[in-house]
């Protein structure tokens, strides 16, 4: 094998376990530092793709900053370590296992279909350059840009009411 | 495959590096020992070698030989985890610095900025973990304080980093040290350089900082569980850190391994003492602010950041992307 598919294999391995550690520990902070080693063999992997921009996108933004609120959260809210099943209802494995395959097929279809496209945002993820992604964003793909960013915004503003007038069942 | 350029050459200067880094850890402290006893008017280590110069060599062979100690209520994996995870980002950071002309200590990435903006990002997780994992009431404060600090420090002091950016057009930090500068681009960077340098000194907890080791309400924060060699990883993490910040300061506003007004700029073995004496002056400024001022309470150290620093870089952003427009 060439040194790069063994490498490819390699950190992908480490992904795939990775993702699967988040889901399987019993101790939430643990799962946090799985998701953790996930991205950032995700970003290991966007640098193999020669798209540098990405990667360090990847570390600075869910290794620098999302997993690392989590763990604040977590340690805010205390952090047991689960026992047993949380939940006792048959049926919520079953739905899980349906949605997971629902989720599998729709990744599958799109990713079949996505690779024509793929060849013309070549440009945007070659040589890490920060400038056709940026010019790719800001153009081709305006509107999803501002619909996650309001998106972002809703969340925000949700959080803000749902932290100022906490509701009186909870205390 | 090319193993000589491709493996051994950068393996060669990267365990240079962490040598140097290593070293220069241990005799940060003697410079700061020292320096703090003068501005306290007394001699500070005078006793192991001349002047105590070999004071750091005792200091470490004393941590190497403490009993190391794993307490029972901790959770061991991440507890060891924690030292490592504090020292390793403080080291790779250096990768991207260029120490002489177009020589970058390790390697010339087209994503310098980046590389320093993501292990900046990454840095706190030694402080968080150790404090998680020791399992105490103290350590476990002092690791959200770590956490919320330098999250929020990160905020101004990374739009910060991207006004600098924009005025220098490249992600790469060698071709920003290169470049000729026009004198106002100068005095608009150090006009920032004050801010900048608060929030340097938030990120890497020193005084008048260093709230998530406040001795006389956390005992020592994050690190109180940690004895021996695994505490002393902790402090020689800091001084890398002093060190790295430094240089990254001494490259962006002071010109690298640049002597002013383009005197003997091709000697290229000039470039690293060059870029040693800037780094030295500002580490007496770190000393020298941990000598003269008193810790804020937490809440003033967030509402400050919140409430002045944010705004400030980002009017400060503004500015210069006016600036950029106008005069680039």
């Amino acid at each position: 094998m060439a040194l790069p598919m063994l490498f490819f294999v390699l950190i992908g391995a480490i992904s795939v376990a990775a993702a699967v550690g988040v889901v399987g520990s019993r101790q939430p902070v643990h799962s946090a530092l799985f998701l953790l080693t996930n991205f950032v063999t995700l970003a290991v992997l966007y640098i193999t793709l020669e798209a540098q921009f990405l990667a360090a996108i990847q570390v600075i933004i869910y290794a620098g900053g999302i997993v690392i609120l989590i763990l604040f959260v977590i340690m805010l809210l205390g952090s047991e370590e689960i026992d047993g099943d949380i939940t006792n209802q048959s049926w919520t494995g079953y739905a899980g296992l349906l949605l997971g395959l629902f989720m599998l097929s729709a990744m599958a279809f799109n990713f079949l279909n996505a690779f024509g496209e793929m060849d013309a945002n070549a440009a945007a993820l070659q040589g890490g350059a920060p400038k056709p992604v940026g010019l790719a964003l800001f153009t081709k793909y305006i509107l999803p840009v501002e619909l996650v960013g309001v998106l972002l915004l809703v969340a925000l503003i949700g959080a803000l009411l749902m932290g100022r007038f906490p509701s009186k069942r909870v205390s | 495959m090319d193993w000589l350029n491709l493996v051994i050459l950068p393996a060669i200067r990267v365990i240079i590096m962490i040598f140097v880094l290593l070293t220069g850890a241990a005799y940060l402290t003697w410079y700061e020992r020292k320096l703090i006893s003068r501005f306290q008017i007394r001699y500070g280590p005078n006793r192991a070698g001349i002047y105590g110069l070999l004071q750091p060599a005792a200091d470490g062979i004393k941590a190497i030989f403490k009993e190391e100690i794993i307490p029972n209520h901790v959770d061991k994996v991440i507890y060891l985890m924690g030292p490592a995870l504090a020292l390793i980002p403080a080291i790779v950071i250096w990768a991207v610095i260029p120490i002489a002309k177009e020589t970058p200590a390790i390697a010339d990435v087209n994503i310098g900025f980046l590389w320093i903006l993501a292990i900046a990002g990454v840095e706190s997780y030694g402080l968080i973990l150790a404090g998680w994992s020791s399992n105490n009431n103290y350590s476990l404060l002092g690791a959200l304080r770590s956490s919320a600090q330098m999250i929020s420090y990160e905020l101004p002091m990374g739009v910060f980093l991207a006004s600098v950016l924009m005025l220098a057009g490249s992600f790469s930090l060698v071709e920003l040290v290169q470049n000729p500068r026009p004198w106002w681009e100068w005095i608009w960077l150090w006009a920032m350089f004050p801010f900048f340098f608060i929030c340097i000194l938030a990120e890497t907890n020193r005084a008048p900082f260093d709230l998530p080791e406040t001795e006389n309400e956390l005992v020592a924060g994050y690190q109180t569980e940690y004895g021996g060699m695994k505490f002393s990883l902790f402090m020689i993490a800091e001084y890398i850190n002093m060190i790295t910040t430094s240089t990254i300061m001494a490259t962006i506003f002071f010109g690298g391994w640049k002597l002013p007004f383009g005197i003997l700029q091709n000697v290229v073995i000039l470039g690293p003492f060059v870029l040693l004496a800037k780094v030295l002056v500002l580490l007496f400024l770190f000393v020298w602010v941990r000598a003269s001022i008193g810790r804020p309470r937490y809440d003033q150290l967030m509402s400050f950041t919140w409430k002045f620093l944010l705004p400030l870089s980002l009017v400060y952003m503004f500015i210069t992307a006016l600036l950029t427009i106008q005069f680039k």
